[in-house]
């Protein structure tokens, strides 16, 4: 068996096509999963015990379990319920619902580094819960965080490859069509899986020379 | 969900994740130790080669690399692997690599002065890893390692795609069978959990009992890990150093 360089170049357009679909879930997946994070970050310090119990019991469990599962509970179990989206919006909110409960203890560590004498300067001055929240402890906690939330992407890139499974045509699902119908195995997959430490190892050079300027 | 795929599939299926965790784990174990350890080496070459390991297999996907190993190695090595595996190699590689960080990380944390007093006492290199640098090091790699497992069990799952019968694909089948989904998809996430659930509390028992050896006494914690805000807060602590960096500073 051979390298055979023509079945990169026949290869070439599929692999945009997929890069490009990785790419936009990493995006989406991102989002959702900064947003919700914060959403469990906050409901951790709720007052009462009632909220804090079960939101820790959900971060707990939907961490703990695995991406490839829980897919495909939301790809099957979702159109039982009646609700129906594409394997792509699946696998978006799928990703980033689990990868939430990551970034949700990276605000909370974030935030807990918050000095307390922040929290009662803003009792002093009466000011209510959501300025508390968003003109005091939020700016001071996102500037500590960023590194550890672009450690939460790159992992998140590395688990794209998943959504294979219920059929998104990302990189991987792009190389196994091609596979499929050339029979060259070789080939496609090698240059995913380069591609993957091309995006990789740069971006993690950029989050560490973040973590160098943020955090001192 | 009817007695025979329970017990002909769901069951053996957990019995298969179990394994594959001990035998990955153990295989992780290895090359993190081996690689941690060469990237903390006087000479700049073994520097140079163990951190290109770490960052290839920590940069690329396991499932990728998974797929790679079981359709790639055989055409190009003239033999195959037996899913399983090209599993266990595959994980056992990739979250290696993840645990490298972790050794060379807590190796680091331990105090200059330490190494300094082995070479005045006139030890091996060799003695003063295994009698100095290791038993300091091993309890500070604990908590990280806690986390890694979890996530390695959780990685057991990509195993289903090559077709090995573990729980995943065991709940695949039998969703096949009998078209209900939520029962058997909720059924091995409460699998997981209470497997992840087992770990994390062996770990917690091995880390008080680690630090217990060198002098620091930890509180006991039940259910810390679920509820309490203490130990939970020092793990958000690990989560905060990021999946790349782990260990560093002292507690």
């Amino acid at each position: 068996m051979t390298w055979d360089w023509s079945a990169i170049a026949d290869f070439m357009p599929r692999f945009w096509d997929g890069v490009l679909i990785t790419l936009q879930v990493l995006v989406l997946g991102s989002l959702i999963s900064f947003t919700l994070g914060l959403v469990w970050a906050i409901a951790f310090r709720a007052p009462t015990r009632f909220i804090r119990w079960p939101v820790n019991l959900v971060t707990e469990f939907i961490r703990t379990t695995p991406l490839l599962v829980q897919l495909f509970f939301l790809y099957f179990v979702l159109p039982e319920w009646g609700v129906q989206f594409s394997a792509l919006t699946t696998g978006t909110i799928a990703i980033g619902l689990h990868y939430s409960t990551y970034t949700a203890q990276v605000y909370r560590a974030g935030i807990e580094a918050v000095p307390p004498g922040q929290w009662e300067a803003a009792t002093a001055l009466s000011l209510p819960a959501h300025r508390t929240w968003i003109a005091v402890i939020l700016p001071q906690a996102v500037r500590r965080i960023t590194p550890a939330l672009g450690n939460y992407v790159i992992a998140m890139l590395k688990d794209t490859p998943l959504l294979a499974a219920i059929g998104v045509l990302e990189m991987l699902q792009q190389s196994r069509l091609e596979s499929a119908s050339t029979f060259q195995y070789t080939e496609p997959l090698t240059l995913i899986g380069v591609a993957f430490v091309l995006i990789a190892y740069p971006a993690s050079l950029l989050v560490r020379s973040l973590e160098r300027r943020l955090v001192r | 969900m009817t007695a025979g795929l329970w017990q002909n599939w769901v069951l053996p299926g957990i019995w298969i994740t179990v394994q594959l965790l001990v035998y990955s784990a153990a295989l992780a174990a290895a090359v993190a130790f081996t690689v941690g350890t060469a990237r903390t080496h006087r000479s700049r070459a073994v520097r140079f080669v163990a951190g290109v390991y770490t960052e290839i297999f920590r940069g690329t996907s396991a499932l990728v690399l998974m797929f790679w190993l079981f359709f790639v190695v055989p055409p190009l090595m003239g033999w195959q692997l037996v899913p399983m595996w090209a599993a266990v190699l595959a994980l056992g590689l990739s979250y290696g690599a993840y645990g490298a960080e972790i050794v060379r990380g807590a190796l680091n944390s331990v105090a200059v002065s330490q190494r300094e007093a082995g070479i005045a006492l006139s030890f091996t290199p060799w003695q003063r890893l295994r009698l100095i640098l290791l038993p300091q090091a091993v309890p500070e790699m604990v908590p990280s390692f806690c986390n890694l497992l979890i996530e390695l069990l959780k990685g057991t799952a990509l195993v289903s795609l090559l077709g090995v019968g573990d729980v995943s694909f065991a709940a695949y089948l039998v969703r096949l069978a009998t078209q209900e989904s939520a029962q058997i998809y909720t059924i091995s996430l409460v699998i997981y959990f209470v497997l992840a659930f087992a770990l994390t509390r062996s770990m917690k028992a091995l880390e008080r009992r680690t630090k217990r050896n060198i002098g620091i006494e930890s509180p006991p914690g039940l259910l810390g890990g679920l509820f309490a805000k203490g130990p939970g807060s020092d793990r958000a602590e690990d989560r905060l150093a990021g999946t790349a960096v782990a260990g560093g500073a002292s507690k």
